[in-house]
């Protein structure tokens, strides 16, 4: 056990913190994220991150929570891209390249001015890798209000979003009001975006979103095992990252420790590139996996 | 405005816009701005890897955004290319964080490497951005022909026997190339912008290839002068007003679209 924990690790506010709202964050990436992975939005969720930025700096120069920056930008950034054509398939990439464009020249002036105007050093760097050690407890229950609404939110258009992600010809033959879902996805994915740039910093929030989501599509084709997948390795990177995090600042005496974000990211990376591999694919579309997700499912 | 320190200033940023038009233009036909987009900013994490181990960060910059662009275009063959690009990028930018975490340099540092600084530009940085610049206009020129076919007709491009995926995987190294002379001269964002703005609005005014490339040069070289002034006068970051300017010439160029549209159906 000290092997693997160092000592004060159960007990440190700041970690049961850290694991609350990297837990909560983190099953909202990735239901949030499969959808995006399936819709082909990658890029937009990316984007968001980067508009999200945007909301962190100006929040800063604002003197308001980081969170209300983050999120606010990101439904505005949302809201930006739909006007500017992301919702048709042609053209798409690049309607969000030059929101993202626009919004990254917006946060380059907002951290001039916050680095010129204030004397708080370390703006930049908490604002784009974040620090989910220092996040004020306070921000727990507006953290998990948050999710929950999202994933209701989710949870409420299931079946038309499903419907449109697959096929949109099929769902506006339904009736389904594509456009309308499009836009409400869109701000579901602002929100989350916002929800984990608060927990591991806006540039690295979107390996949460699509990390988990595009390894758990790659070892099922069952879109409800695939949920469950995402969840649970989300989940785990995060603590595991924390966890190793809060080891390595007592793997070298001198050194400062590694940041979370770069060990959730790591984790959730090599889960991708081991999900290719054609071994495990095979594997994993068998038994063993499959009879784990069928536990977790039943727990 | 024209004298000393902006004299590299005015140069550097011409030669990036230029390059920037012509490797824009292609980001856009075949739809590579996210690919445009990763590299620039993955490869900042190679430039603060370099100042943490005390090298050169143009090579920080060029191995990582080799790296990226290889890895890319190897992991799309077998996965989903939007996917495969968000997780190298975020890959790349976590070991960016790590470094950054690790070293004990001042944050005007981080901010210049993500956002430039075209007005520290030393004399000494010319050469290369002037050479790595040649060389990327020289491989587009080199490509054109394919990466126009592979892009606009793939089937006739597979018919005259093209591999797509060699095209992609050269245009990555074009787009990574690029990349490395202009990060630390003028920042990740501002290449970004610059590759995608002005091209989408030349495509807007202009379907014909070859007048959409020039156009798309033009209105680079146009943006990036105008930045340059603004930024001169109000202090403000240049990157801050490349972003603006490129997202109103996309603005513009769809307003002609839209307009021309409506018109040609009226005649009709």
């Amino acid at each position: 056990m000290r092997l693997l924990f160092e000592p004060g690790f159960f007990s440190s506010a700041p970690v049961q913190t850290a694991f609350v709202i990297g837990g909560v964050t983190a099953i909202v990436s990735a239901v949030v994220g499969v959808f995006t992975v399936v819709r082909g939005q990658s890029f937009a969720g990316h984007a968001l991150t980067d508009v999200a930025t945007t909301g962190g700096s100006g929040s800063f120069l604002l003197g308001i929570s980081p969170l209300v920056g983050f999120i606010g930008a990101g439904v505005l950034g949302a809201g930006a891209m739909e006007l500017a054509g992301v919702q048709r398939r042609r053209g798409r990439d690049l309607a969000t390249g030059i929101v993202l464009g626009a919004a990254t020249g917006l946060a380059a002036l907002f951290l001039y001015l916050d680095t010129t105007r204030s004397a708080t050093t370390g703006v930049t760097q908490q604002i784009l890798f974040g620090s989910i050690f220092t996040v004020d407890p306070g921000t727990i229950p507006v953290v998990v209000v948050l999710s929950v609404v999202t994933l209701a939110l989710i949870g409420w258009m299931y079946r038309p979003l499903l419907l449109s992600s697959l096929s949109a010809e099929l769902a506006s033959a339904r009736g389904v009001g594509v456009r309308r879902v499009s836009l409400l996805f869109m701000l579901t994915l602002a929100i989350s975006v916002g929800l984990s740039s608060v927990a591991i910093g806006s540039v690295l929030s979107t390996a949460l979103l699509i990390g988990p989501a595009a390894t758990a599509l790659r070892l099922t084709k069952n879109l409800r095992k695939a949920f469950v997948y995402a969840c649970v390795l989300g989940v785990v990177a995060t603590w595991l990252g924390i966890l190793l995090a809060y080891d390595s600042y007592y793997w070298d005496p001198s050194s400062q420790g590694l940041p979370v974000s770069f060990f959730i990211v790591t984790i959730v990376f090599l889960c991708y590139l081991v999900s290719g591999l054609t071994i495990v694919r095979r594997f994993a579309t068998r038994r063993v996996i499959a009879r784990a997700a069928r536990v977790v499912e039943v727990a | 405005m024209f004298s000393g320190f902006m004299v590299n200033a005015w140069l550097v940023a011409t030669i990036v816009a230029f390059v920037a038009g012509v490797v824009g233009f292609f980001v856009v036909l075949r739809g590579s701005a996210f690919q445009a987009h990763a590299i620039p900013n993955g490869a900042f994490a190679g430039a603060a890897g370099a100042n943490l181990i005390g090298v050169n960060p143009l090579i920080g910059l060029g191995v990582f955004s080799l790296a990226a662009a290889l890895g890319i275009g190897r992991l799309s063959r077998r996965g989903r290319s939007d996917v495969v690009t968000a997780l190298a990028l975020m890959m790349m930018l976590a070991l960016g964080a790590a470094f950054i975490s690790q070293s004990t340099q001042y944050e005007p540092q981080i901010f210049s490497l993500l956002f430039g600084e075209i007005l520290g530009v030393s004399s000494s940085q010319l050469a290369p951005v002037a050479v790595l610049g040649a060389v990327c206009v020289l491989a587009v020129l080199v490509l054109y022909r394919r990466l126009l076919m592979t892009s606009i007709a793939p089937e006739i491009a597979a018919a005259r026997g093209l591999r797509p995926e060699r095209v992609e995987m050269a245009f990555l190294v074009v787009i990574a190339c690029s990349t490395t002379m202009t990060v630390p001269v003028v920042g990740a964002l501002l290449i970004f912008s610059l590759m995608i703005g002005p091209p989408a609005a030349a495509r807007s005014f202009s379907s014909r290839p070859d007048v959409a490339l020039l156009g798309s040069v033009g209105i680079a070289l146009v943006t990036v002068w105008a930045a340059l002034a603004s930024s001169y006068v109000t202090n403000w970051p240049v990157g801050f007003y490349v972003g603006v300017f490129s997202a109103v010439w996309f603005a513009v160029g769809r307003a002609y679209a839209h307009l021309r549209r409506v018109r040609g159906v009226k005649r009709d």
